[in-house]
């Protein structure tokens, strides 16, 4: 199982290890940093490296390294789901997920590794069990704590923690009941060059905010729930009842977590919001080029499109630029290359257009590779699949919870080739 | 010598812990103020130095010097304060074992305490300080605990179990623990269950003979109730453990894939993959006529296509196993090709994998989207990337015949780009697309040698000069094109040259009146000018060929070459199968058996699909089990106790081998004629497979002579030349070596026992070569014959490399020598002891069993000389658990004979070091399965008692290679 941990800043410096099983020499992290000096970007390097008698498992996520050290054959998934529990735990308990707030709480950190491991097993990895064991720092608590002499550690057993609901804690009690759930929907999607879609599918997850006193058993139903591909649940949720009659039944854990994920990839279903036209061309001759892009409504469904952003990478041997934008405002950095247009809210009258002429370093032949441009977008109150909750249903309390859904439409991988 | 010294500091400093060492770590001052604070009255003082204390350990600090005030702190009612202290204990507890006792009584106190919480804590705890003392202590608290009426404190105590047993496994046998874990499987709480299958499960990897999971009907059917409500970890421990049942018959089969099902809507992605292994094992056994069966294969792609929207390095492990899957079944995934489109900011790994797999699924209703996505990514910027595209190309050229049109003239258009290394990547494809198609697209050849001269890679290079060979009727100017290369024959690469002599003969073939020169000029270049043997011999064997027979010259060289085959990297089908039945684990993702990479003897099952069941169906899939090339194994998950292993080797297969294991070595003279014949002329027939492409099989017989080649020479290298390679290898300035160690022979086999045949024998290490030798005696009245001999399974795979070599029937009262050449390729499991063998001899008359005891010195490699700074970082890289120490008692030698004594059994000594009067040598060993033993030895000059201390990441081993040092250096 799992043997240690390292986190690893982007400089290649050390800053925590915790063991679990016997100590195992930080030099080890040495052929791991051996990788990152090979990779061109931090993104790249290898998440599984073989050493000599050990295994690295590592992720990089909000720019650090985690990094496992395993011994043994254990599952890779495993450790890697771990590992971004630890990184969702740390962000979870101070609000970011940073090399400075990590050193700030050393102990505590250290305190919760330890109860989410044993002996390399996972221990608890709730985040409702966790923080009974170990309560979340507020400035309050650490001025009373000062004040009073009383601990951050629970000293009783999780309640949870043994029963069959290990992810609910029992006498929660709340002043006013409520339960909300964000319908977050986000689209991948490649665009060729003639805006005809290679690919694009749909991820979708909701989100709750459960606040709800005892034990509410809750039920969720779609208008259209056979819309969906793939679906992913939270432990909670009664699977066989999804099988049978495609609803959502489960006694939620307190507080925020992710009910379920899902996937939508049936082609034709997918509506793209935007289209862009766009030319980036260099000329044979000389040592310029042009760029001009347009972004425009699509597939909106009568909604406004809004946060809209085009990123593009220059090829390296671009001298300087010199382009103009009707809408927003653009940046750009010489150092990366990386062009960013913030346009912001789409307005299908008058449509934005960036254009202007970019200058090639000189002598340099003409570019090679085809910038590819990342479009940032969101769209409120709506779910571009068209899945739509029907109802909420509430047993087991006698009480009547507030209830809302939202929902949000974004882009994520976004691509338009050029 | 720097870094002797370093060693010894370092080994002095896990001994005993001094003053001056720490203070290189932290300020004086702060330890002497952390010292006052952590006695203080007052508690909330003592808990922020406490506190400050796990902070300097936390960042790498050193503060050990602490131990007995950290320790004080321990007897305490705040739980925080306690919580803090036993993390600090288990960092520490090990430098200071007798300090460390102190902690036992509130230990102890607690397993007793009320609060389920602090029970558990305290069990969980001591189950980490390594140190034996505490262990012992252990034992009690550990069994309440185990039966403590809270299930929290159970499951805690079930994995404390498994960390006993790293610490002393014979103590957790002899306590009846494992049989109370197994007890626990049983358990009403489905945590409890979890904690115990991943117990057990991390418990039998190092004990593969211990039958710990025993998986019937009924422990099955527990472990399905489990799965159910235990967490999503637990989910994965009991999937896995599931993994290695095999069911009865396909009715239970179905019935547990339809209760894993559901697990592929787990959001945790381990989760997932675990039950598709189990679901992609057990659907081999359903009809595939049943409607369920098509079900499930339906089920199986959405959850599979989920997972690369997931995190890159959780895609990643994905897509490996991904590959797996659509090579074992590629209609799960046919119609999913769109969602392996790479995307612009994927990180390389993924794009690289994720093209990978759209080859395997290229088929001819897909090919045009494919083909369109692979000519985007040879414009992008990642140079790899792009190679691997263009190669990319090729592939589904050679895969989907329908298509080959449009890739080439796809590549044609790459080629227009001009950029170098895409149009040097296009070239090389084309060299196999022509190979695959031969005469449809020589049409583009023109344009192919319009880029003659901005080829620089050798690959590239000899596969132009490749086509230009094999179509030199075709190009007007072939000749002047070959001769250009020619001009700077001797800055090639061996590739380019070995393919221009070729090429070149090709010409001559073709054209023998214009060429001549040309061909005189490349053969003397090969074979006078060159230093290369490969070269050297294939230039002399186109001479020969040329000048004695032309016609035969010709009807070789230019023999029509069989086409290549369609997929060309697809994994060999035993292998995938028994990946498919690793998928979620590291083997998955190296695609490589667990045993090639897991390290120590631990004695790896090779897994295998269960056989389909029902009738007829045995058939329809022919590489289950016909595969397997050797005798058939027993079901997968079943290890075979002690008492099987007769019946195993009564099951072997007793016939001499055929074909193919390699010739019987028989006399050296015949072996040099035979190897002549053979190699020469496969190197001549393959010549095009080698260079152009390692990965391009070439026909029947030609792999066959390829393979035998090799084998056979270590074989007739037979004479003891005396450690003739060991000479070779760098001997520090120690002198010269001695001959391996050879211990006498002894009966193995007393004729009373064996009707008559008597067998005693030995085993050597001759010029890398393993060898068992046999003394044979016939006692008994009668003549025997057919001698033949089987080895079972054993810890280092130990096999006969050929036949028992017993030619002559053996009369009565005759004797005869024998030397059998043994491989370390065989089936491996772990013996008891570890280097026990246990041999099948048969004759005329009977089978006879006997076992011995080979020493483990005949494993040691003669590249065991490890670099210096890796046995540095080696050494401190093992954890002091797996230090063993010995006494050799009665031993004269100085430590300079000693250690020439030991190189000449592959024991080398890389540094040498004396302090006040003692000599210490630092050693390294390699066996032959890849493990690695450091050892260090101390010789005392005027004290016959030497001290040994042998590190190892496999500490089983250390008794073994004990002995062997005492037996080489004794003798």
């Amino acid at each position: 199982m799992i043997n240690s941990l390292f986190l690893i800043n982007p400089s290649g410096e050390i800053f925590l290890e915790k063991h679990w099983k016997s100590v195992v020499s930080r030099s080890v992290c040495d052929y791991f940093l051996e990788a990152k000096e090979k990779a061109l970007e931090p993104e790249d390097v290898p998440p599984v490296i073989h050493t000599p008698h050990h295994y690295l498992i590592s992720i990089y996520r909000d720019k650090l390294f985690f990094l496992s050290v395993i011994q043994t054959e254990v599952p890779p998934l495993f450790v890697i789901e771990f590992l971004h529990r630890v990184a969702e735990m740390i962000q979870d308990y101070f609000g970011e997920c940073s090399e400075t707030v990590v050193k700030d709480h050393m102990v505590m950190v250290y305190e919760l590794l330890e109860e989410m491991l044993d002996n390399g097993f996972p221990l608890a990895t709730e985040s409702n069990v966790l923080k009974e064991m170990i309560r979340p720092p507020t400035i309050l608590r650490s001025v009373v704590n000062t004040l009073t002499g009383t601990s951050n550690v629970g000293d009783t057993l999780p309640t949870g923690q043994p029963s069959t609901i290990p992810w609910r804690r029992a006498g929660v009690r709340y002043t006013n009941n409520e339960a909300y759930f964000d319908v977050v929907e986000e689209i991948d999607a490649i665009l060729d060059q003639s805006g005809t879609t290679v690919f694009a599918e749909i991820q979708g997850v909701v989100e709750a905010c459960v606040k709800l006193s005892g034990m509410p058993d809750l039920t969720l139903s779609f208008m259209n729930p056979r819309l969906l591909d793939d679906v992913s649940f939270h432990p909670c949720v009664r699977y066989k009842l999804w099988e049978s009659e495609r609803v959502l039944s489960f006694i939620p854990p307190d507080g925020n977590f992710t009910l379920m994920t899902y996937h939508v990839n049936a082609q034709n279903l997918v509506a793209i919001p935007v289209y862009v036209k766009q030319s980036i061309s260099f000329f044979e001759c000389g040592s310029d080029g042009r760029l001009d892009v347009t972004v425009g409504p699509k597939q909106t469904m009568g909604k406004t499109v809004e946060g809209v952003m085009v990123t593009v990478h220059l090829p390296k041997t671009i001298l300087s630029i010199n382009l103009t934008a009707t809408q927003g405002s653009y940046t750009y950095d010489n150092g990366t290359k990386l062009l960013v247009w913030d346009i912001g809210k789409l307005n299908p009258q008058k449509l934005p257009n960036l254009r202007g002429s970019l200058s090639l370093q000189a002598g340099a032949p003409k570019p090679e590779e085809n910038p590819s441009l990342n479009i940032d977008l969101n769209i409120q109150q709506l779910a571009i699949s068209g899945l739509k909750v029907n109802r909420l249903d509430m047993f087991g309390e006698k009480y009547k919870p507030f209830k809302g859904v939202k929902y949000i439409t974004k882009a994520g991988k976004f691509q338009v080739r050029t | 010598m720097e870094w002797a010294n370093q060693l010894c500091e370092n080994r002095q400093f896990g001994s005993k812990m001094t003053d001056s060492k720490y203070f290189t770590t932290t300020k004086k001052g702060e330890i002497f103020e952390l010292k006052a604070e952590l006695n203080s009255d007052k508690k909330e003082k003592k808990k922020e130095a406490v506190k400050k204390v796990i902070a300097s350990m936390t960042v790498g600090k050193d503060v050990s010097a602490l131990f007995p005030d950290v320790v004080n702190c321990m007897q305490t009612d705040n739980l925080e304060l306690k919580k803090l202290v036993y993390l600090y204990l288990m960092n520490y507890a090990k430098s200071q074992p007798d300090m460390a006792i102190m902690a036992v009584n509130t230990f102890v106190k607690d397993c007793e305490d009320a609060n389920p919480l602090i029970r558990a804590l305290a069990v969980r705890t001591m189950g980490c300080i390594r140190v034996d003392k505490i262990t012992e202590y252990l034992c009690e608290p550990l069994r309440k605990c185990l039966k403590d009426e809270d299930p929290y404190v159970r499951k805690t105590a079930a994995v404390c179990v498994a960390k006993l047993h790293d610490i002393n496994a014979q103590l957790v046998e002899d306590q009846g623990f494992l049989d109370t874990l197994k007890d626990l499987i049983s358990d009403s709480n489905p945590m409890v269950v979890a904690n115990a299958v991943a117990a057990l499960s991390e418990i039998a990897e190092s004990h593969p003979n211990s039958n710990l999971l025993d998986l019937n009907p009924q422990s099955i059917n527990k472990l399905l109730t489990a799965l159910n409500e235990c967490t999503e970890w637990g989910q994965i421990f009991i999937l896995d453990c599931l993994a290695n049942y095999t069911p009865r018959d396909d009715r239970e089969s179905q019935s547990i894939c339809e209760r894993v099902t559901p697990r592929l809507s787990h959001a945790n992605s381990a989760v997932v993959l675990s039950a598709v292994k189990v679901l992609m094992k057990f659907m081999e056994m359903l009809p595939k006529d049943l409607d369920y069966y098509s079900t499930l294969l339906k089920k199986l792609a959405p959850p599979l296509v989920t997972l690369l929207s997931a995190e890159p390095e959780l895609q990643y492990v994905a897509l490996r196993n991904i590959n797996l899957i659509v090579q074992k079944r590629p209609e799960i995934l046919k119609h999913e090709m769109k969602v392996f489109f790479v995307k612009y900011n994927d990180p390389i790994y993924v794009k690289l994998e994720k093209l990978d797999i759209m080859i395997r699924l290229a088929s001819q209703a897909n090919i045009a989207q494919v083909l369109a996505e692979l000519k985007e990514y040879a414009t992008e910027v990642d140079v790899d990337f792009v190679r691997k595209a263009v190669r990319a190309i090729g592939r589904c050229a050679i895969k989907v015949e329908q298509s080959a049109e449009r890739c080439v003239s796809t590549l044609l258009d790459l080629i227009q780009t001009k950029v170098n290394y895409v149009v040097q990547e296009a070239i090389v494809v084309i060299k196999d697309i022509f190979r695959k198609y031969p005469n449809k697209y020589e049409s583009v050849i023109a344009t192919l040698c319009e880029n003659l001269d901005s080829l620089d890679e050798p690959e590239a290079r000899a596969a132009m000069i490749w086509i230009v060979g094999e179509y030199a009727e075709r190009i007007d100017n072939a000749d002047e094109l070959l001769e250009s290369f020619l001009e700077g024959f001797h800055d090639e690469s061996t590739q380019v040259q070995l393919q221009l002599l070729t090429a070149i003969v090709k010409l001559f073939l073709k054209k023998p009146t214009e060429t001549q020169e040309l061909v005189q000029q490349v053969l003397s270049l090969a074979t006078q000018d060159s230093d290369n043997p490969d070269l050297r011999d294939r230039g002399y064997i186109y001479w020969r060929l040329l000048s004695t027979d032309p016609v035969a010259a010709k009807e070789v060289v230019l023999a029509e070459k069989p086409l290549i085959s369609e997929e060309t990297d697809l994994i060999e089908p035993t292998l995938l199968e028994e990946l498919i039945c690793h998928i979620g684990t590291l083997a998955s993702v190296y695609h490589k058996p667990p045993s090639a990479f897991v390290e120590g003897s631990r004695g790896v099952m090779h897994k295998r699909l269960p056989a389909r069941t029902g009738s007829g169906e045995s058939t329809e899939s022919p590489d289950v089990g016909a595969a397997g090339g050797s005798a058939p194994e027993a079901a997968p998950s079943i290890i075979p106790s002690q008492g099987d292993l007769l019946g195993d080797l009564l099951n072997l297969d007793m016939a001499p081998p055929t074909t193919s294991g390699p010739p019987p070595p028989s006399t050296g003279m015949q072996m040099g004629g035979m190897d002549l014949l053979g190699g020469g002329l496969d190197s001549l027939m393959g010549d095009e497979s080698e260079p152009l492409g390692g990965d391009i099989g070439g026909s029947p017989a030609m792999g066959a002579g390829f393979g035998a080649a090799p084998a056979v020479m270590p074989a007739s290298l037979n004479a003891p030349v005396g450690g003739g390679l060991g000479d070779l290898f760098d001997l520090g300035g120690v002198g010269m070596p001695m001959g391996a160690y050879i211990p006498p022979k002894i009966v193995w086999l007393p004729a009373m026992k064996a009707k008559g045949l008597e067998i005693s024998g030995t085993f050597a290490r001759r010029a890398g070569v393993i060898q068992m030798e046999l003394i044979l005696t016939n006692k008994a009245m009668s003549v025997m014959t057919d001698f033949a001999i089987q080895f079972n399974r054993n810890s280092f795979g130990l096999a006969p490399a050929g036949p028992l070599q017993v030619l002559t029937p053996l009369g009565p009262n005759q004797t005869i020598e024998v030397s059998l050449p043994l491989s370390t390729v065989g089936p491996v499991m772990k013996m008891d002891p570890l280097n026990n063998l246990q041999v099948a001899v048969k004759n005329n008359i009977d089978v006879f069993y006997f076992s011995c005891q080979y020493p483990i010195s005949m494993l040691f490699v003669e590249d065991g000389k490890m670099e210096r700074q890796v046995f540095l970082a080696t050494w401190k890289d093992i954890p002091n658990d797996n230090e063993s120490q010995f006494q050799i008692k009665d031993c004269h030698l100085n430590s300079d004979a000693a250690s020439s004594k030991l190189q000449g059994s592959n024991i080398f000594t890389i540094a040498k070091r004396t302090v006040e009067g003692q000599d210490m040598l630092y050693m390294s060993i390699k066996l032959s399965n890849g493990i690695w033993v450091l050892a260090e030895l101390r010789v005392q000059a005027g004290n016959p008692n030497y001290t040994i201390s042998l590190k190892c990441r496999a500490p089983e081993v250390s008794q073994c290679v004990f002995q062997c040092y005492e037996a080489v250096l004794k003798n």
